[in-house]
């Protein structure tokens, strides 16, 4: 139990590891925006009905938001002046060409119906029946996306152990920390998001609003856990021609077919 | 009172690192410098209360910087700024150059009788700025969209060295592709 304490404790006491011309700027502020944005990407979540900012364009807040980790992973590879870091970088890039847009169109088809981009709204739109019942394709690619964006599971190969531990091969102490921390956060902000979209946020009998989040967050997040215990790292150009053959279409007829239910109803 | 604040800060930082971009030793500073120039002047978007054209600028530059870091690296010299290098050439003549576009510019900012209008505020100012910019072009946009999609597809299709044949062989019987990278759905 204690165990994430303790390691969080030792990297706050360890020494640093430098590499020889490193580009400390660029590897640090890459960790650290990766932190900002996986805190920022939460900003219009709802916990309940209560969310700290409700964006009337909430759905492209949240995707820009995680759209940081592009350029936050491969600055962190970057920084280290290291070959093994580097190249997660830039399996990181190709990993996000082959996931962000399933990602987006999934992020689209709740959008579109609910017919806006707020996220109250989308909540709203599920008080009958929630989006995940008839909208199954663009809920399962987007815990997909999610277990990708946090290069996490299956999707690890950015940080992966051939690759010496990839982007992160040489981070060491506080930077380790930051983001290994950062990463964790962009999971769970990817996975609390899946509620207000999918799950009918905080609607549910019984239990206060803001406990209904909270239960269904956790029950997302033990589902990713799960699957990442269950299946073994995806290769990169495996995954990519699985998005751009199968999930793309996929969801584009998903996405069609959510648009011809909401202009016949 | 915090909207003439934050203009200046976002007009100040934008031209900071834009000229950043020329100043820095190496590639992958330069195009992280254009990245923080061009968010700071989706911040100026944000402030017109477009607040969906401004965030989306931020989530494609973000992209587009990402994707142009590695063809940045590919091609210009000293990718990690460990020797000198400059991003300045042809000095006298790009002067000149930005020093009449620059002044063209500001003259019309100052010289065009912009139009006033004492209506409110629309309710949503990117609809309203999408229906005056595109509302009786729709069929133009359209067609616009569809001719930029499919000159990217015989792009990539025109570039690629391989095709069909390559895969399935002359007759295209082969059962599975012969593709140098393995990995994929068929095989």
């Amino acid at each position: 139990m204690t165990l994430p304490l303790r390691e969080a404790g030792g990297l706050l006491v360890q020494q640093h590891r430098r590499t020889l011309a490193a580009d400390v700027l660029l590897g640090r502020g890459g960790a650290l925006a990766l932190l900002l944005a996986a805190v920022l990407a939460s900003l219009v979540t709802p916990l309940g009905h209560w969310a700290v900012a409700d964006l009337s364009i909430g759905v492209v807040w949240f995707n820009a938001m995680e759209v940081v980790a592009w350029a936050a992973v491969w600055l962190v590879g970057w920084g280290a002046n290291s070959a093994y870091g580097l190249l997660g970088g830039y399996r990181f890039i190709a990993q996000g060409l082959a996931y962000e847009l399933p990602h987006m169109f999934a992020l689209i088809t709740a959008a579109l119906g609910a017919g806006s981009l707020r996220v109250a709204d989308v909540v709203a739109a599920q008080s009958s029946v929630w989006f995940v019942v008839w909208m199954p394709i663009a809920f399962v690619v987007y815990l997909l996306s999610v277990m990708a964006m946090a290069f996490w599971g299956p999707f690890d190969q950015p940080v992966g152990a051939d690759a010496a531990g990839g982007a992160a091969a040489e981070l060491s102490g506080v930077d380790r920390l930051v983001f290994t921390a950062a990463r964790w956060l962009l999971l769970t902000s990817g996975a609390a998001f899946a509620v207000p979209l999918f799950l009918g946020g905080g609607a549910g009998p019984v239990l206060p609003a803001w406990l209904w989040s909270l239960v269904k967050t956790v029950a997302v997040l033990a589902v990713l856990v799960w699957v990442k215990r269950r299946i073994p790292t995806l290769r990169l150009e495996r995954y990519q021609e699985i998005a751009w053959v199968v999930l793309i279409p996929l969801t584009l007829v998903q996405a069609l077919g959510v648009a011809v239910v909401v202009l016949a109803r | 009172m915090w909207t003439p604040v934050v203009f200046w800060v976002c007009a100040a930082g934008s031209v900071a690192t834009g000229v950043a971009v020329f100043r820095v030793n190496s590639m992958a500073r330069a195009t992280f410098a254009l990245l923080a120039s061009f968010l700071f002047a989706a911040g100026t978007i944000l402030l017109l209360n477009l607040a969906y054209l401004g965030v989306l600028v931020v989530l494609m530059m973000i992209m587009e910087m990402v994707v142009m870091v590695v063809f940045m690296l590919m091609y210009m010299m000293n990718p990690a700024g460990l020797m000198p290098m400059t991003m300045v050439h042809n000095q006298k003549g790009s002067l000149a150059i930005a020093g009449g576009v620059f002044a063209a510019l500001a003259a019309g900012i100052l010289l065009v009788p912009w139009p006033t209008s004492d209506q409110p505020r629309p309710v949503d100012p990117t609809r309203a700025l999408g229906e005056a910019l595109m509302g009786s072009k729709m069929l133009v946009m359209m067609v616009l969209g569809l001719c930029l999609f499919a000159t990217m597809v015989a792009t990539v299709v025109l570039a690629h060295h391989r095709g069909r044949y390559d895969r399935y062989g002359d007759a295209l019987r082969a059962k599975r592709p012969d593709d140098p990278v393995r990995g994929g759905l068929d095989r």
